[in-house]
């Protein structure tokens, strides 16, 4: 599925969709450069699920996490991990839990010692605006995906 | 009361001893940028092994400096938190542990609390009440700080910290990262009248920030200049400049404005984007303009360093804080929810 979305404030109410398409357990991988909008999208999802806080960058502390009514978000940003086995080191294992949404961002630097994605996002410069493609990469993700081309405007 | 300090919260390895009526007695410094430049990021177990190499060592160096024997040690402070968990359990074991072989108390210190306070270990020292910047890779918060822990966030970055916002930039930039005080070099032979980068959230009140913005529009810059330009490196230069004189500017304007709201007449800059010295030489101006003083730690300070640690535990050890036989390091700790010590 692609969609074009013309500025961050539409970044971010696809986040919202999202949040109405994806169910706990669920890993999404959301690939893109510097400045791309990955940090936007998930402060969509996040205010879609309920967060009514503030969605800092997880740059510096590498992982953080929120926890809503039913399930817990972890919002990953891998940009500053220096070697992928370091995530063993950061106890993620402990927090794939049942009612646990990964949002990963960077999920290229973590290979080999992350879940595999249920959807991947990729996220890439169009002009102003920015030019979404949300793959499944799962039976779940083909359900959220399902869902996502379904929801009402 | 002479109080050893250890700083292990990510990637310096700090240690010093701070005494209440002789002042900073001796400090160092181990930084493992270098280790971590190596792998392109921060390595969180690496850290974590090579405090444990270097920690002794710099307690036994500068007890050395100093000329002080283990003994004339009054109190223990080690950093408990926020940070990286790894890196925190390092420093807290020692301390921890250090204290009970030597039966003097410890004490865990909030990492951004000895930050805030490390501009009253420069004489002169900034009298009690003012309002503080912390400015860093990791933090931008605004705090209206009545008393040792009694602190107030009157505002705070919203996305990404001032210091992050100079990293990635200077990643745009094609500067190796993290580059802050790279981009702020570059920004030296700058045009400071080619671009102009928006001041976020200057419009509206209130004291929060929000840098996350200023990467999309360096980078819309970035694609315009270098496909009009026939000077990429002056390009480059000309934007670094705009970026840092919206980011001096919009910490400016949001400073100015939490004196105006809370009425104190000191503000005090800390964390490693208060060395940059536009940042500074702007500040202080525009502090002095108000009738206001700005204060600044020295720069060995403003980094991660064991001397704010060490002064902070023993502000908390002198009014009779101390920790139970156990260490509890914490990578999340709101710093508003920290024990006050009644002024003496």
């Amino acid at each position: 599925m692609e969609v074009l979305l013309e500025s961050a404030e539409s970044q971010q109410a696809f986040g919202a969709r999202l949040a109405r398409a994806v169910r706990a357990p669920s890993v999404l991988y959301l690939e893109g450069d510097l400045g791309a909008g990955k940090t936007t999208l998930t402060r969509g999802l996040l205010h879609g699920l309920g967060h009514l806080g503030p969605v800092r960058s997880p740059t510096y502390t590498l992982i953080e996490p929120y926890r809503l009514t039913g399930l817990s978000l972890y919002h990953l940003d891998l940009y500053r991990l220096g070697d992928p086995e370091e995530l063993d080191y950061l106890g993620l294992r402990d927090l794939l839990g049942q009612d646990a949404l990964w949002v990963v961002e960077w999920p290229g630097r973590g290979l080999g010692f992350l879940p595999k994605p249920d959807l991947l996002i990729q996220i890439r410069y169009e002009g102003q605006g920015r030019l979404l493609t949300v793959t499944a990469r799962t039976a779940a993700g083909e359900a959220a995906l399902g869902r996502l081309r379904n929801l009402p405007d | 009361m002479r109080v050893l300090g250890i700083e292990t919260s990510c990637d310096e390895t700090g240690v010093a001893i701070f005494d209440d009526q002789q002042g900073l007695m001796a400090h160092a410094v181990y930084s493992q940028v270098d280790i971590h430049a190596a792998y392109g990021g921060v390595v969180p177990e690496l850290a974590s092994r090579d405090h444990i190499r270097k920690t002794l060592p710099l307690i036994r160096q500068v007890l050395d400096e100093a000329g002080l024997d283990k003994g004339s040690i009054d109190g223990v402070a080690y950093t408990a938190g926020p940070g990286l968990i790894g890196a925190l359990l390092v420093g807290s074991a020692i301390g921890r542990s250090l204290a009970w072989g030597w039966k003097v108390p410890a004490i865990g210190v909030h990492h951004m609390e000895g930050h805030l306070l490390a501009p009253l270990l420069e004489e002169p020292s900034p009298q009690l009440p003012f309002v503080a910047l912390l400015v860093s890779g990791g933090h931008t918060q605004l705090v209206d700080v009545t008393g040792i822990g009694r602190y107030r966030i009157l505002g705070e970055s919203l996305d990404d910290a001032a210091g992050e916002a100079f990293d990635k930039t200077a990643k745009l930039l094609e500067l190796p990262y993290p580059g802050g005080p790279e981009l702020a070099k570059l920004a030296e032979h700058g045009d400071p009248g080619r671009f102009r980068f928006p001041r976020p959230m200057t419009d509206r009140p209130g004291l929060d920030f929000s840098f996350s913005g200023l990467k999309t529009f360096a980078l819309n810059s970035i694609k315009t200049a270098l496909a009009e330009s026939t000077d990429p490196d002056q390009a480059r230069a000309d934007i670094a400049r705009a970026f840092e004189e919206a980011v001096v500017d919009t910490l400016v304007i949001k400073c100015r404005r939490a004196l105006r709201e809370t009425g104190r007449k000191r503000l005090i800059l800390a964390g490693g984007v208060s060395a940059n010295r536009r940042l500074r030489e702007r500040m202080s101006t525009a502090i002095a303009a108000e009738g206001g003083e700005a204060f600044y730690p020295q720069p060995a300070l403003c980094t991660d360093n064991g001397a704010m640690i060490a002064f902070a535990g023993c502000q908390r050890l002198r009014a009779g804080q101390h920790e139970p036989l156990v260490f509890k390091p914490r990578a999340r700790w709101p710093m508003d929810h920290l024990e006050a010590v009644s002024s003496s």
